[in-house]
């Protein structure tokens, strides 16, 4: 028995334009997606090139999921986003070439080396990095909320998580708590309906996700997580309604991992003909589609010129990144303490 | 100046802190209306409102997940665990989470955690431990372990200043046992500092916590049989540590003994004795001398328990084999 809302698509230009968006920000989506899936197609050649370390990450598919939410946001709201959501990061305004610095272990990453991959994050851009262990950022976006309430700011805070994450304890406890508090936070479950390789079936057993968000007292609503702007009208509303003091939301965006859990993995698991048939889906591919059909004088050229303007973007960053030097081995010991002077931060102060 | 308990010392000063500094905020389990398990928040909620003193669900990972995201926030969040061993709950988010933080992004945390902990009363295996030396092996954490009420009180202060995630272990067995002259004043108690809680000559005693009247009962009873003189050095704090203090005492004595309440295997005073061992070698007159619990569990009934904690004989034993060496 599903409990959750399930939000319908966006359908008109008229309706888009009704959710806030203007020609200039529709375009806007469309090129931080093309940017975030650019920054993660390169990403994997230079892992196959071997210019980074360790394994390597993306979230193809779930582009419009992440720079739906990410352009949602307001300036001064915080969240923490996981391995999949590098559109938050790109919509945040991290720039491409320290990303590429960040997967090389270059000095010039958002983490210096110190971690990989989409581990990152800054926090003047309001973005708190993850750990591996989702979703254990997700109390952490709570605290953020309760900051918020306690000093009454007019903040919102964002908490990611993954399907196969809803599963631990900390996720429970974070809702809950939240839930109870009726804390300024909004949960964004990206459900790409793999835990590595486990599937949904095996890792929750409600109908939805969101239909979990009854049992803390709050909304839960299942979104298209390939349709970007049905993922942008169900952000804004869920992180106004906890800026005007009405509490909570969970917001499951559904997607299919588009690729592995991460590189070595083939995902020989994910049942034959499912791709197929999240083809026609392709966040990318299905929003280009729409502004054409949509969007006034948006035609082939103005697709071109952007996907121009993106690849001249990426070259350059990757050719930045590329100049910034790896980490000094004699620095391994510097930070593992805040000092005193860590705290003369806007944040601290 | 003032005699308080050591409990009074805690609670004075994060209410001090409160008053001062609008950003600290106390949150944990029954803390609010209750005023804490151990009363240490009494009358705080009435004082500073519930959105300042905040009663918690039963969920320790959402308790210190809560401090990590409002620390980042720029307030200064002090967590209650209504006991230390219910840490072990929030252990996965203050190690992955909380003390790596710092290192991988350049984010301060400043917040605390109490733990109330230690054993003496029966308070069986889940209510007694103390969880100090797993917690060192985390680089990103400080570990407080006070043993006296002015202590207690200047450093939780300095704790609460810290911009690092500090736990912070107070001794049940020592809250209303143990009273002492206290400050009025705004003062700290630097970390990583220790005490000489008595001075001695002939062998060292290194220890923290309530273990400290112990070591103490134990070298006056040396004292006054034949007269040993054992020098007790209370740690005070455990990450940072004194090194320096502890090696020139050794320095001067040729002996150590480690005491402390935790179990012996790979407790801390394995990193002390290893540490003496590296640096001090040519100064010892004798093997180093541990005095731990041994390996179980803390046990509940009175016999088995007095049997658990090192006692004021355990440590004249110790003490007599090591001065006769």
């Amino acid at each position: 028995m599903a409990i959750a809302r399930e939000a319908a698509p966006v359908g008109s230009l008229a309706e888009a334009r009704g959710g806030g968006l203007d020609r200039i920000d529709l375009v806007e989506l469309y090129r931080l997606m093309l940017v975030t899936r650019g920054i993660e197609e390169r990403g994997h050649m230079l892992f196959r090139q071997g210019k980074i370390p360790g394994s390597f990450y993306t979230g193809r598919g779930n582009e419009a999921a992440a720079v739906g939410v990410g352009f949602a946001m307001g300036i001064d709201d915080i969240g923490a986003p996981t391995q999949r959501d590098m559109g938050v990061h790109v919509a945040r305004g991290t720039e491409p070439w320290r990303i590429f610095a960040q997967y090389m272990g270059r000095v010039d990453g958002p983490t210096a080396g110190r971690d990989g991959n989409v581990h990152m994050a800054e926090l003047r851009l309001g973005l708190i990095a993850m750990v591996s262990h989702l979703p254990a950022m997700v109390p952490v976006a709570t605290g953020c909320a309760l900051a918020f309430r306690i000093r009454g700011e007019a903040r919102v805070a964002l908490g990611w998580s993954g399907d196969g994450s809803t599963s631990r304890s900390d996720w429970h406890e974070a809702l809950n708590f939240a839930g109870v508090r009726r804390l300024p936070v909004v949960f964004i479950v990206d459900n790409n309906q793999f835990a590595y390789s486990t599937p949904n079936h095996l890792e929750f057993a409600t109908k939805h996700i969101a239909d979990r968000a009854a049992g803390y007292g709050f909304e839960g609503v299942v979104v298209d997580g390939t349709d970007v702007l049905a993922v942008h009208r169900e952000a804004r509303a869920a992180i106004e309604k906890a800026r005007a003091g009405d509490g909570p939301t969970l917001l499951e965006l559904v997607t299919l991992r588009g690729e592995g859990h991460a590189v070595h993995d083939d995902a020989f698991y994910v049942p034959r003909g499912l791709h197929d048939a999240w083809a026609p889906s392709d966040p990318l591919e299905r929003y280009r589609a729409w502004l054409k059909a949509n969007l006034d004088g948006f035609g082939d050229d103005e697709d071109a010129r952007l996907r121009e303007e993106v690849k001249a973007l990426l070259v350059d960053a990757l050719r930045r990144a590329e100049q910034s030097p790896l980490p000094d081995p004699a620095t391994l010991g510097d930070g593992v303490w805040a000092s005193p002077e860590d705290l003369d931060t806007p944040h601290h102060r | 100046m003032a005699i308080k308990t050591y409990l009074q010392a805690i609670s004075d000063g994060l209410r001090e802190e409160m008053r001062r500094d609008e950003r600290v905020f106390v949150i944990g389990e029954d803390v609010g209306v209750y005023g804490g398990a151990f009363k240490v928040t009494q009358g705080f909620q009435a004082e500073f409102g519930p959105w300042r003193v905040l009663d918690a669900p039963l969920a320790e990972t959402a308790i210190v997940g809560a401090c990590t995201g409002a620390s980042l926030m720029g307030l200064r969040p002090v967590a209650e665990m209504q006991f230390a061993d219910f840490i072990s709950c929030a252990w996965d988010h203050l190690v992955t989470v909380a003390a790596k933080q710092h290192y991988r992004t350049g984010a301060a945390l400043p917040f605390v955690v109490r733990c109330p902990s230690g054993g003496g009363f029966s308070g069986g295996p889940f209510h007694s431990q103390n969880p100090e030396s797993s917690f060192a092996h985390i680089p990103g954490l400080k570990l407080v372990c006070p043993a006296t009420p002015e202590d207690a009180k200047g450093l939780l202060v300095e704790a609460i200043r810290d911009p690092n995630p500090v736990l912070y272990f107070e001794h049940k067995h020592l809250y209303r046992r143990i009273k002492g002259e206290v400050p009025d004043t705004d003062y700290t108690t630097p970390f990583g500092k220790a005490r000489v809680h008595r001075a001695g000559s002939d062998l060292t005693i290194v220890t923290w916590g309530a273990m400290v009247y112990t070591a103490d009962e134990a070298a006056t009873a040396v004292a006054s049989k034949d007269g040993t003189s054992a020098e007790v050095i209370d740690l005070r704090t455990i990450i940072p540590w004194d090194r320096e203090a502890v090696l020139a005492s050794v320095a001067r004595t040729g002996k150590l003994l480690v005491l402390h309440e935790d179990t012996r295997t790979a407790g801390f005073g394995a990193e002390i004795a290893a540490t003496v061992g590296e640096e001090s070698f040519e100064y010892l007159d004798a093997p180093v001398v541990r005095v731990a619990a041994p390996d179980t569990p803390v046990p509940f009934s009175p016999p088995l328990e007095k049997a658990f904690i090192p006692q004021v004989d355990d440590v004249v034993q110790a003490i007599e084999r090591l001065a006769a060496y």
